[in-house]
């Protein structure tokens, strides 16, 4: 439902920042064991700041770029994080291997449940990823033996990364676990920013702006939508794998519907029309609720007036809102 | 119920004013210049929200309480106590978040937590890397102080086994040896069931029984099943909601005329939301308050009456209780807040009169530190001599250590840190 | 074994009807409207605590109809003021309003009740066994069911025969040629709206004197009513009343054979009828799919 046209939006400048901006965000992301604990933050609340924010990203590589909505992307968080979880606890005790290897049981989970649901559209499309979410959250729920059920998948220890004689001890050092999980992110963003750049990504915008002008012009829609769910589930499952190393475990609550809300909440509060929109907003929702969780208990009266007052009043997130300020 | 929680959770002045930029400088100094009488910081992490939060809040409170008690007695080693709550919102990521801020930004000198035993077993996981005191006042799988005991974490609550072995036997004496099960699908349920069956077979008796899912509303399907195998005991291993639900439909169904209904927990939390003509059965209580010949439980209960608008102490409420007061004897005795020493210090150790409120020995178990205090066994009945918590008959009192299995049986191997 | 999966078969309609009422609530929503109503368990769990507010000053019976009248006065409320707005945007943001709804609702009804579950009192004359053979039929059940077929027979007969119901399905259909004939869609979908929380209060009363009271008390049954519209199909009602007695005859028979698995079954028949029928049973091929 936006106004721009199609030819704008070919026109205008990709909102991927420009280099001042890219420059100040990584200068931030990597200076954050320093200024965190001095504002009164300490270091594993940015490490799990990032987690979101690479789901909400993400999320809105579907939302924003390609303009169809999933709210049930907590499916491919938690399968990444269950991926990752049972892969150190019965394969190998290999850090990267896991996020591999979690990253792939949530790409896979995506592109099955998107080929049976990306010929749906509006609100029925909505209703199905969130159903399909809900199926593996109640699979992970029940299958006791291999999952852990409702108590969670336990008993293993992100393990130390060696290269060569090298060790990386992100076992017990929070402050270099950090650092993992940020390069983790890194590469996945910078992928993220290749994929929009490329001609693939314009279609995918053209099918955001005009879907049946994209179909006319004989772009295969319901494909590219499924590719694109595929890959934005890609991303959320690497967050979600991220995410496990973070907790150490892997539980049923990160594959239910109440984290795909937040996830899009987060991408709406940054403001979905740009690329680093969902990572502000993540940072914003979870150091909230981590503030006001600690400060009342009715926390989520304050959470959800979050939602509200984002959806009243800055649909277009933080980074629309700022753009739109005569600065 | 009037157990919103009067002086709130508001707390951290001293975030407050870090939380906004400009005024680190301001703040920064005042911190340092307040070590000198820095407070022993013991941080909460329960699910206030959600569907355990019942209980959760009857903890913190309990445990409000003890932190008021022991700052009015001169404190942890002349230090004032600080008590930092948690919401984890039965959310494990949640609560290890909350224990990893509590650790490393508020370097709290223990951690308690969850009503949940799944967050009461990540946040062991977590505490043991950061080598920091923890006890866990009510999740009651039996791992926790079994097979992935760990040489920092206490328990004051039972084990579900515990809790089973204690009405096993009256339940088989009193009305067969043909059970029916009703247990939800988790740890919690499924360690209950095991060392109930354990029990069962011993006696050589039968059983049959339905795992269902822990949100189960409607237990007519089961207990169709259930009448349809015709047992003497109908065990109703749910918790809290589900499992007041189960008992009234039980109730309903007229099944109370055919078989006898029994198992573990039944909270005096749940107790207040069961209709009166729904009150029956046998069960568990981990303490009760109503000890007219032990004047410390009455006390206790007076001081939780008083301070919250409860019409009694609850279980819940003395975990929360003897959490705090364990974390003094182990300091204290131990002259540190080192975990390992207080760790050391702790095991075996009695609890005194005041805090223990019954009678007998109470004292965490060398080897595994499971607290073993006395098991009420008990049958609810609705509320008697105009006072609405007078709600069970307690008819015999178990042990702990004769409950418990012995620490060889629980699969716990406790490795110390070398350093 | 026969008598089991017979007394669970008509075990499963009771609770069917259940998810009916919700399901009925959230459908006339989603079909009119386009939001998908994430607080509409908290609506439920609102009517439950209203009627046990008034329990003591006008009985149950007065209750029964005053409470979900008030969440549903409630609910129209919201719609005018926060809801409404939304409409001309993508459906994301109604969809997260009502989300963040649910979060306010449910800490509003903890913090106004307490956390403890508190029981909801039906009159004796309602709460008595039937017989001993059909012992699950309790009078309170039965009560039940008569409530939600009388709910539901008004409620369709509403909607085909009175002006403002035939309108509603016409809108539901097509709502830009109902707003073309000049009929007043604003009116049209706030009253809608009105109705359809109505039903979730309604709900919470029944279900408040079945199970009890607690903040998240709906939280359990918005999923099942989802899956209801689904598998009856988005778009049509008679579907959402199928979809909602289906699913609670599938989980009451999975009872019998395999206790842990009667949350998953609804969502596996949900994809079976996904691959083999993807607009749902009596979906309507239209622009809702």
């Amino acid at each position: 439902m936006s106004t721009t046209t199609v030819s704008e939006a070919f026109h205008r400048r990709p909102t991927y920042g420009n280099w001042l901006s890219v420059a100040l965000v990584w200068a931030v992301l990597l200076a954050v064991p320093v200024w965190l604990p001095a504002i009164g933050g300490y270091t594993s609340l940015a490490t799990r700041i990032l987690a979101f924010g690479l789901a909400a990203m993400g999320l809105n590589f579907l939302l924003g770029f390609t303009g169809v909505m999933s709210f049930g992307h907590a499916a491919y968080f938690g399968l990444g994080a269950y991926g990752c979880g049972l892969t150190l606890k019965y394969l190998a005790n290999s850090t990267p291997l896991a996020v591999l290897i979690g990253a792939l049981v949530g790409t896979l989970g995506g592109a099955l449940f998107g080929a049976l649901i990306v010929r749906r559209k509006g609100v029925y499309f909505a209703m199905l990823t969130i159903a399909f979410g809900q199926i593996c959250y109640y699979i992970a729920y029940t299958w006791n033996d291999f999952t852990g059920g409702y108590d969670g998948l336990r008993g293993f220890v992100r393990q130390p990364i060696s290269i060569g004689p090298l060790v990386i001890d992100i076992q017990n050092n929070m402050i270099l676990f950090y650092y993992f999980v940020l390069a983790t992110f890194a590469v996945c963003v910078g992928l993220m920013a290749l994929l929009l750049r490329a001609p693939f990504g314009r279609t995918l915008i053209a099918i955001r702006e005009n879907q049946r002008r994209a179909r006319f012009l004989g772009i295969p829609v319901e494909f590219h939508v499924w590719l694109s769910f595929t890959i934005s589930a890609f991303f959320t499952s690497v967050a979600g794998a991220l995410y496990a190393l973070v907790n150490n475990f892997a539980d049923p609550t990160t594959l239910n519907y109440v984290i795909s809300g937040d996830i899009v909440i987060m991408a709406v509060l940054g403001g979905m029309r740009s690329f680093w929109g969902p990572l502000i907003g993540a940072a914003m929702f979870v150091a909230l609720q981590d503030y006001i969780s600690s400060e009342t208990v009715n926390w989520m009266s304050f959470i959800g007036l979050i939602f509200v007052v984002v959806v009243l009043f800055f649909p277009r997130g933080v980074l629309g809102y700022l753009r739109r300020l005569p600065l | 119920m009037g157990s919103r929680s009067a002086p709130g959770m508001a707390r951290r002045t001293l975030v407050k004013a870090g939380a906004s930029l400009g005024a680190i400088a301001l703040a920064a100094p005042s911190i340092i210049k307040a070590r000198g009488e820095e407070p022993v910081r013991i941080g909460f992490v329960d699910p206030i929200t959600g569907i355990y939060s019942a209980f959760a809040q009857s903890e913190v409170n309990g445990a409000k309480l003890a932190v008021e008690d022991v700052n009015k007695k001169g404190g942890i080693l002349g230090r004032p106590v600080e008590l930092l709550v948690e919401d984890s919102a039965n959310d494990v990521g949640t609560g290890v978040q909350k224990a990893l801020k509590l650790i490393n930004r508020d370097h709290v000198s223990a951690i308690f937590g969850d009503v949940n035993s799944g967050i009461a077993y990540a946040l062991s996981q977590v505490t043991n890397e950061h080598k920091v005191f923890q006890i866990v006042p009510g999740g009651h799988t039996d791992p926790i102080t079994g097979k992935d005991c760990k040489w920092n974490v206490f328990r004051v609550c039972n084990t579900t086994s515990m809790d089973a072995n204690a009405v096993s036997g009256e339940l088989i004496k009193r009305f067969g040896k043909k059970w029916y099960f009703i247990t939800p699908d988790y740890a919690y349920g499924q360690t209950l069931q095991a060392a109930f069956v354990k029990n069962l077979k011993e006696a050589g008796g039968e059983y049959q029984g339905d795992m269902l899912p822990l949100s189960t509303t409607d237990f007519s399907a089961s207990l169709i099943k259930a009448r349809a195998y015709g047992p003497k005991v109908l065990l109703n291993n749910m918790g809290g909601l589900a499992q007041v639900n189960c008992m009234k439909q039980f109730v309903q169904f007229g099944l109370d005329k055919q078989m006898a209904l029994g198992g573990a927990l039944y909270e005096l939390e749940s107790l207040y939301s069961v209709p009166r003509e729904a009150l029956t059965g046998w069960w568990d209580y981990e303490w009760w308050w109503n000890q007219p010949d032990v004047p410390a439980a009455m006390a206790f209960n007076d001081l939780v009456k008083k301070a919250y608008n409860v019409p009694a102490a609850s279980a819940r409420h003395w975990f929360g209780w003897v959490g705090v007061h364990s974390v003094k004897l182990a300091a204290e005795k131990a002259k540190s807040l080192d975990a390992i020493k207080m760790a050391k210090a702790l095991e075996g150790e009695d609890l005194p009169d005041e805090v223990k409120c019954q009678k007998g020995r109470v004292y965490y178990r060398e080897g595994d530190h499971q607290l073993m205090a006395n098991i009420f066994v008990g049958t609810p009945h609705p509320a008697e001599g105009g006072n609405p918590a007078n709600l069970v008959t307690v008819q015999s009192i178990v042990p702990g250590d004769k409950a418990a299995l012995p620490v060889s049986e629980t699969g716990c191997h406790m490795t110390w840190p070398t350093a | 074994m026969l008598t089991l999966v017979l007394f669970n078969v008509f075990n499963g309609v009771i609770v069917g009807l259940f998810y009916v009422l919700m399901a009925l609530g959230l459908a006339m929503i989603l079909n009119l409207s386009g939001v998908i109503n994430f607080a509409h368990g908290n609506f439920l769990a609102l009517g439950g605590y209203f009627a046990f507010l008034l329990v003591p000053y006008i009985g149950f019976w007065a209750a029964l109809v005053a409470s979900p009248l008030i969440v549903g006065v409630i609910g129209l409320i919201l719609e005018r003021t926060i809801i409404r707005p939304l409409y001309p945007r993508d459906p994301v943001y109604s969809l997260l309003l009502t989300f963040g709804l649910a979060f306010i609702i449910q800490d509003l009804c903890r913090t106004a009740w307490g956390p403890n579950a508190l029981p909801l009192t039906v009159p004796a004359s309602i709460n008595q066994p039937i017989s001993t053979e059909f012992f699950f039929l309790t009078g309170y059940r039965l009560f039940i069911i008569g409530i939600v077929i009388l709910a539901v027979v008004a409620l369709f007969l509403f909607l085909r025969h009175s002006r403002m119901g035939m309108r509603i399905r016409a809108g539901t259909l097509d709502l830009e040629t109902v707003a073309a004939l000049g009929i007043n869609v604003r009116l049209l979908r706030s009253f809608n709206f009105g109705l359809g929380i109505f039903l979730a209060g309604l709900a919470g009363v029944l279900a408040g004197g079945q199970i009890g009271l607690n903040p998240n008390m709906g939280d359990d049954l918005l999923m099942p009513a989802f899956i209801a519209i689904i598998v009856g199909g988005v778009g049509s009602m008679v579907g959402t009343l199928l979809g909602g007695l289906i699913i609670g005859v599938a989980a009451g028979v999975t009872t019998v054979f395999y206790p842990s698995g009667s949350e998953v079954v609804i969502y596996l028949i949900m994809i079976l009828v996904l691959l083999l029928r993807p607009r749902g049973l009596l979906g309507e091929e239209g622009m809702m799919t």
